[in-house]
């Protein structure tokens, strides 16, 4: 039961050295998107594609840790140790309406929660958040940008969240009132 | 029949799935997703789902088969099931697929088998009603006519 996520990226860079030496932003988002359903990839490959994104879709995280160039063993940075990846907006996406497990997300720096199945309008929005959110003002309105592991070395690290990278713990970030109003905008969805 | 006759009839007979509840709302957003570029957007991921849930019945069916049953495992089946279901709007397998997951926390062996079949019939009949529906859309395009798109409001 795979809890699954995608991966906003705003250039279309084939390795990591082509992200880092990406200055300028294409107007296109990349989006990487994983879901172990087959028939899900192909939807939600659909509407990204309708609202004007490129889209690469995998089927599960260790297919997507490939594509970004961080699989395993040859992995030199994980996904939060990459000053650029770690710039890279974080969604989830689950069929299960578990508030522990939202909030769980979005403390640990995802961007936003989708409810499947994921309607246009989701995408629609999403997309309009992320392009508005990105560019000049870096990510400020960004609620919970997702730290270091070296930014952690005073705290204790909880057991890693299995929907990311399980190699690289993810730490909780406060603005308590930012989840809340994300809570209850998830809320209403029922 | 003429191209009209056969439009309205296409349109009546998916408003009926929708009154009987066999399809829901997200059946509607898989066809604001097809278009003169993808036209057949929805026979294709439709017929992803058919092959999705018959494997998933059947290894469904297997594990409720074995002695001591591997209710985690029938678990995380139905889970898919679920999903791949709500993502096409067929919605009473997904209903069935909601209900199937509280026998399986109850490890429950009788109520499972029974969900399963439940399951089972409402899906062959979804898998009718709309390879049904795709025919009476081949006609009207084989009598050049186009596919009316449902109204989202009723």
């Amino acid at each position: 039961m795979a809890t699954v996520g995608e991966v906003f990226r705003r250039s279309l860079p084939e390795t990591i050295d082509q992200v880092r030496d990406d200055s300028s932003s294409s107007s296109e988002l990349h989006v990487l998107a994983v879901d172990d359903s087959l028939v899900d990839r192909k939807v939600i490959e659909r509407l990204l594609k309708i609202s004007s994104c490129k889209v690469t879709a995998v089927e599960s995280g260790t297919r997507a840790l490939q594509y970004l160039g961080l699989d395993g063993e040859r992995a030199s940075v994980g996904f939060n140790e990459s000053s650029v990846l770690r710039e890279i907006p974080v969604v989830v996406m689950s069929s299960e309406n578990i508030l522990t497990r939202i909030d769980r997300c979005l403390e640990e720096g995802a961007e936003d929660f989708l409810l499947k199945p994921v309607k246009l309008d989701d995408v629609k929005r999403l997309r309009d958040f992320i392009m508005k959110g990105d560019g000049k003002d870096g990510g400020e309105t960004r609620i919970h940008k997702r730290k270091r592991q070296d930014d952690y070395a005073s705290l204790s690290s909880p057991s890693p969240f299995p929907a990311c990278d399980p190699s690289s713990p993810l730490m909780p970030s406060s603005s308590p009132s930012a989840r809340s109003s994300k809570r209850a905008k998830l809320r209403n969805k029922d | 029949m003429e191209v009209g006759q056969m439009q309205r009839r296409l349109i009546e007979y998916t408003k009926s799935l929708f009154m009987e509840g066999i399809l829901d709302d997200q059946f509607l957003q898989l066809q604001q997703l097809q278009d003169e570029s993808n036209p057949d957007f929805v026979v294709e991921v439709v017929s992803l789902f058919f092959q999705d849930a018959e494997r998933l019945l059947n290894d469904i069916t297997s594990a409720l088969d074995q002695q001591s049953v591997d209710f985690p495992k029938v678990d995380a089946h139905v889970h898919q099931l679920k999903g791949s279901s709500a993502s096409v709007g067929a919605q009473r397998v997904k209903n069935g697929c909601i209900a199937f997951r509280n026998f399986c926390e109850e490890q429950n062996v009788d109520g499972s088998l029974r969900c399963l079949q439940q399951i089972k019939q409402e899906y062959y009949h979804v898998k009718n009603k709309l390879e049904a529906l795709f025919r009476l859309e081949q006609q009207i395009v084989a009598a050049g006519g186009s596919v009316p798109m449902m109204e989202l409001s009723f």
